[in-house]
């Protein structure tokens, strides 16, 4: 198995545990670290097909990972905004208890 | 593969792994830290500096730290803890385990010859910065707009909106 695709093999198995997370776990939060270890795997991999590609030196894939921190950044923030008023509003973070639209 | 990625790969997978299994919330994002620098680490190998002291600063510092402030406010003493899990977690297991297995066997079968790796490129922060001002300013901008449109938006969602009703 070359370095590559063991690069990758890494990186599925940071997805797969990500999506884990977020399938099973029943605390908004947990899930949203889970997407944010979705991101990570995909920046990952940005970063592996770069440096194995044939021209490292243009920069493409640490651009990519870049632009893709900053959006998993801001993604955060307005997600953790997005608990915290749905806990005010029903007064828990389960998300098997959040089950109503309209409240 | 050698001895620093295997031993590199272990902590990010048992730090991920342990940020997903375990049941107390503070303990996830604790260990969620120890995941995100092994994956730091790993942009290391890579040698993507810039990128790995980014996600050091990114994920480590600021969105885990982001995460333990928003466990400490939504924290509600219940008598009784509530399952870490939800009803459905053997179908969202079985989901991820199906997701990693045609993953890990497209990876497998995708690449019969092994990429010999390039010459170290040898990236400098000043090349990051001048692609970033000359080539990528676009981008650069329209992320400008949307950090400053994700922090509005989370202080408007955030606010408590019954004080100002008072």
């Amino acid at each position: 198995m070359s370095s590559l695709q063991s690069y990758l093999l890494l990186s599925a198995l940071l997805f797969s545990i990500g999506l884990a997370g977020a399938l099973t776990r029943r605390n908004a939060i947990l899930v949203l670290i889970g997407i944010e270890l979705m991101l990570n795997a995909a920046n990952l991999n940005f970063i592996a097909f770069w440096r194995y590609g044939p021209t490292p030196s243009k920069l493409t894939g640490i651009m990519f990972a870049i632009f893709s921190i900053s959006v998993a950044a801001a993604e955060a923030a307005v997600g953790l905004g997005i608990i915290l008023a749905a806990y005010r509003h029903s007064k828990t973070t389960d998300l098997d208890q959040m089950n109503s639209l309209k409240g | 593969m050698t001895a620093a990625f295997l031993i590199l790969a272990t902590l990010t997978v048992a730090g991920t792994a342990a940020a997903m299994g375990l049941r107390n919330a503070v303990h996830c994002v604790l260990a969620l830290t120890v995941g995100f620098a092994g994956v730091a680490a790993l942009y290391l190998q890579l040698d993507a500096q810039f990128v790995g002291f980014t996600q050091v600063m990114v994920y480590v510092g600021a969105v885990a730290i982001l995460a333990v402030f928003a466990i400490m406010m939504t924290h509600s003493p219940t008598p009784v803890p509530l399952p870490a899990y939800s009803r459905h977690w053997l179908a969202g297991s079985i989901v991820a385990a199906a997701v990693f297995a045609v993953l890990a066997w497209a990876i497998r079968a995708g690449s019969t010859s092994a990429p010999c790796l390039p010459p170290q490129p040898g990236i400098s922060v000043q090349q990051i910065g001048d692609a970033l001002m000359h080539r990528y300013v676009l981008p650069l901008e329209i992320m400008g707009l949307l950090l400053t449109a994700a922090l509005i938006g989370a202080v408007v969602i955030a606010m408590d909106r019954k004080e100002e009703s008072k």
